[in-house]
Order: structure tokens, then sequence, then C-alpha cells
């Protein structure tokens, strides 16, 4: 299928111009899914602060993609949709939602959505569990 | 920039001359073949007039070419056709004059002739799907598939092919040229073993067709397979050439077209564009490869220079027009949507982009992990490519890879 015509408006947005993608300098917490052999690799760093109520939000989250248009554009609505979220909003973000954002994605490519939500639980989780051996 | 084409290995745009000699037979001279009035004896005579034009291409004689509707159909036609021609080769006497018992269910009867039958083909991992899917299908049947190793650059092994070679082998079939890689296989050592070993030579030309010259004498070819879209002629049509005295099969049963062999009203219109283009081919072709290659050469040259490049397929013997690169720690469906959002139009070899989402069995073939294949791009030349627009490409690639390079999670470079 001719590539314009297989992917929404949106996800050409996002793969053209991605919203924050790179490496972070100390993480608090990182999620890494995929593998080069299957083609995808998605990494999200995140920082986390505790906001004025006390709640843990995600600061400023990054993103690294090895992968297709429907992944890097994945990878960068994902940080749109997670950053200034509390932790517990950012669990909730599923690969439903980031499929919406994107206006839809190919059935083919729909486990870039997936891959992208898991990679922001691991990378929660990850924090939680550093959290935790720090204590 | 707005619209540079750099998949001519995919499909070539209709050449005008080709155009302008097809036109005539849509409403004017649009006779059936088999009709025995003028109309169709008109049709008939310019059937054959392009079967001569066709032949002369590649040296055979009129008669041992037979149109088809594409080169999948052509490969399809040959495979199938030589090996249940020869389904019983290799049986002992006593086992080719068996049959199935008086009572046996048709599922026993099915089972017999399956078991019954037998014979050996070969192929090359780098075959186009048509080759390779057939050969499964032919598996199925209840023949032996063998598929050979190649070397890193793709390329086929004559003397390790020989030693494949049984009592039972029914068929070789090698690519000329690769349609990803470019690689150009030894197909006169290839022919020539197999001719010794009395085993059929089936390959399939589309790529070298009307580029490289092919002799079908003087390379022990017995089948061949061409498409007229990969020749700037049009879709629709395509031919196998079957040396004289070699029986096949027919898969088309019907009217009893092209010697029976391809039941069907013949496609005049796109065989006479077909003929065209290969009198044109014939003309343009050594002056037409000198050009492309020195295009192709300055584009391998300046591409190398991107740092974690790579030439896939063999430097030097390779197709005219071809060049697939590979580049660290990118995927290639991101290259290619980046680029045709600069109006350039390249293919790859990645999972991204098929559809059954893994990477492309011939970069596999070479020895290439999973993870090399994906980042792969095939930039394929052709009739109407300028130098301006190698320039181009030249210009705006290495921005794109730098970039796709940022939001990559594998950025150390090992310098060369």
């Amino acid at each position: 299928m001719p590539i314009k015509i297989m992917y929404s408006k949106k996800v050409m947005e996002h793969f053209q111009k991605p919203h924050n993608y790179g490496r972070m300098k100390n993480p608090d917490g990182v999620g890494c899914v995929g593998n080069p052999q299957c083609g995808d690799v998605m990494k999200l760093y995140i920082k986390v602060w505790k906001n004025k109520k006390g709640e843990e939000i995600i600061k400023d989250i990054l993103f690294e993609t090895f992968g297709c248009a429907a992944a890097i554009s994945t990878s960068s609505v994902v940080t749109d949709l997670a950053k200034g979220k509390t932790l517990k909003e950012a669990l909730k973000i599923d690969n439903k939602k980031i499929v919406e954002s994107l206006g839809g994605l190919p059935l083919i490519k729909i486990h870039c959505s997936v891959l992208g939500a898991d990679a922001l639980k691991k990378a929660i989780q990850g924090y939680q569990s550093k959290k935790k051996d720090d204590k | 920039m707005k619209h540079v084409y750099f998949d001519y290995a995919a499909t070539t745009p209709v050449d005008s001359r080709v155009k302008k000699a097809m036109l005539p037979y849509f409403s004017e001279k649009f006779g059936n073949t088999m009709s025995l009035h003028s109309f169709g004896q008109e049709a008939k005579l310019v059937l054959e007039k392009s079967r001569e034009t066709v032949a002369d291409l590649i040296r055979a004689k009129p008669e041992e070419i037979i149109f088809t509707g594409s080169a999948t159909e052509s490969n399809n036609l040959a495979l199938k056709g030589i090996a249940f021609a020869n389904q019983n080769k290799g049986h002992t006497r006593l086992h080719r004059y068996a049959s199935p018992h008086r009572y046996a269910s048709p599922q026993q009867i099915q089972r017999f002739w399956r078991a019954k039958r037998c014979g050996q083909v070969i192929i090359s991992p780098i075959e186009h799907p048509c080759i390779i899917e057939t050969a499964k299908w032919l598996q199925k049947q209840g023949f032996q598939i063998t598929k050979l190793k190649v070397d890193k650059y793709g390329m086929v092994n004559p003397l390790a092919l020989e030693k494949e070679i049984r009592k039972d082998t029914i068929l070789v079939s090698v690519i000329h040229a690769s349609n990803e890689i470019g690689t150009i296989q030894p197909i006169e050592k290839i022919g020539k073993i197999c001719r010794n070993k009395g085993v059929y030579f089936h390959t399939d030309a589309v790529q070298s067709f009307g580029k490289i010259p092919i002799d079908v004498n003087k390379m022990n070819i017995d089948l061949l397979t061409a498409s007229s879209h990969k020749m700037y002629g049009p879709k629709g049509a395509a031919c196998l050439y079957i040396r004289e005295g070699v029986r096949i099969e027919p898969i088309l049963h019907g009217g009893g077209q092209e010697r029976g062999l391809r039941s069907s009203t013949v496609n005049i219109p796109a065989i006479v564009g077909f003929a065209k283009a290969c009198e044109i081919c014939k003309k343009e072709m050594g002056k037409e490869a000198q050009r492309l290659i020195k295009l192709r050469d300055k584009l391998i040259r300046n591409v190398l220079k991107i740092k974690g490049s790579y030439l896939n397929g063999h430097p030097q013997k390779r197709l005219p027009n071809n060049a697939n690169f590979r580049f660290d720690f990118i995927e290639g469906e991101s290259i290619i949507l980046r680029l045709d959002l600069l109006g350039i139009a390249v293919s790859t070899g990645s999972a991204c982009s098929s559809i059954k989402l893994e990477p492309s069995s011939v970069l596999l073939a070479t020895g290439l992990k999973p993870a090399e294949a994906h980042g792969s791009l095939r930039i394929s030349l052709g009739r109407w490519t300028t130098e301006k627009e190698i320039d181009y490409l030249i210009k705006v690639l290495p921005g794109i890879i730098n970039q796709l390079r940022k939001i990559s999670p594998f950025k150390v470079i090992k310098s060369a």
C-alpha cells in the first residue's frame, strides 16, 4: 500500500517532526521494549518529580526508537500523552489510547502501539523498583 | 525536485515509442489470432513477428518463445511444467508401471500417486517469491526441493550445485540477476554443469533481460523467464523460453494457443509493446548499460561515504542499474518514507515494509542478521534517470540517515 495513504496525517506529523526524542542523562526510569531482530526497539526515559500535591508526576520524558514510521510516531505520541501526568494516570495509557491519538494505525502496525504502551509501563515500573531499592 | 523515481526494479514506465507501436492494436487491428478471417490472420501475423523480435534478444528461435501474462505465470509454468512432465525421474522400472489397486478409495489413489511421484528440484535461496512459493507447492505434491547456499554476495557456487545433483534431479532454477541485491550469477558455468548432468536448467531473467546480453545457447539455458514491464514495455506480457525438444505440462488448458502450452486469447497489444521494447533494448543496450554503470557507481561511491553504510550484493558482478545499501542502527521503511516526502521513490528489504513482517529472505540468505537486513535500501536506476537526480539523492540521503540515527537508541558507530 502507498505509504502516505497507509498512514494518517497525525502519524505523518509525528514521523516528520517527532516530539521529545533523545537520550536522557540520569533518568529516573527506563523502559526498553522490542528487539532489533523484529525491527522495532523503543526506549523511553522518564524523570519523576513530586508536584505541589505531593503526587509523583512525569516531569520529563524522552524516547529513542529504531523502527518504522508507526514505531517512531507511536513513541512520539506516548511522550505527549505521558508528560505531566501522574504515574497512576500514565499507567492507564494503553495501546487503544495511543492509536486513537494517532488517528488510527494500519492493522499490520497495531503491534507498534502495544510496544509503546509497554515501554511506558516498563519505564514507570523501573522507577518504582529503583525507589524500593533505594529505600 | 518533485518526482524522482528510483524503483525501476519494481516496474518501469512504458516508453513512448512502445506506446505508439501498441495503439493500432486496441481498436483498429483487434482481431483474435485464432480467427480464420482476415482480422484474425492480421493479428496472427503480428503475433509471429513479435515472437521473432523477442526471441532475437536472447538468440533463441521464434518457436521456442511462448507468451504468458506475467513473469510469475512463466515461472510457475516452468517449474510446474517441467516437474509434472518428468515426475517419474529416478524411479526403478518396476515402480514406474505400478498403479493403485482396484478397490482403492480416492484418498488412497491420491496418496499413491503422491508417493509414486519423485524428482528433485534445486533452487537458489535468493529466488523471487514466485519461484520459492511454487517450489513449496511442488514439495507438497511430493517433489523434493533442495535450496542451495549463497555466499555473502548472494553468489551461487557452481561446484556446490554440482554436488547436489542426483539421479532424480529434474530441474535447477537459478535467478540470473537478483532483483534485490543485483548480483549476477555465473549462469554459463551453471548451465554447462546442468547440461553435462542431463538436468534441465531454468533461469529467471526478469531483471537482466534487455539490460545485459543473454545467449541461451552459449549459456546452456533450457528455460528462461522474461517480463515486459521491467524493460519499458506494458504490464500484462511476459514470455517463457523453452528450448526445442524440452517437454512441459501446461497449466492452462483450453483453446490450444501457444502450441497448446498456454491456452488463452493472446494479448496482442501488450505483446506488440513487449516486442517493441525488446527491439529498443537490443539497439540501446550497450550504451545504456555504460551510462547506468557510471551513474550507479557515482551513487555507490558517495553513499558509502556515510558512516555505517554498506553495499549489499557483489561490488562488480551486479546489474548496471542496481544499488542496494544497508545502514546501521536505522530501519528501512523510515528511510523510504522520508525520501518519499522529498519526492524520491525507492524500495527496501525491511520487515516493516513487507506484508509478512519478516525481513527480506534474500538478505538473510547472504548471511545478514535480521537487525542488519532491516536497515536496507534498494535504489534501481533506469532509462530516464539523470545525473541531476543522482546528485539530489546524494545530497539529501546523509541528512535523513543522520536524523533517523538521532532518534535511534543505537548510536555508537564504529569508525572504519
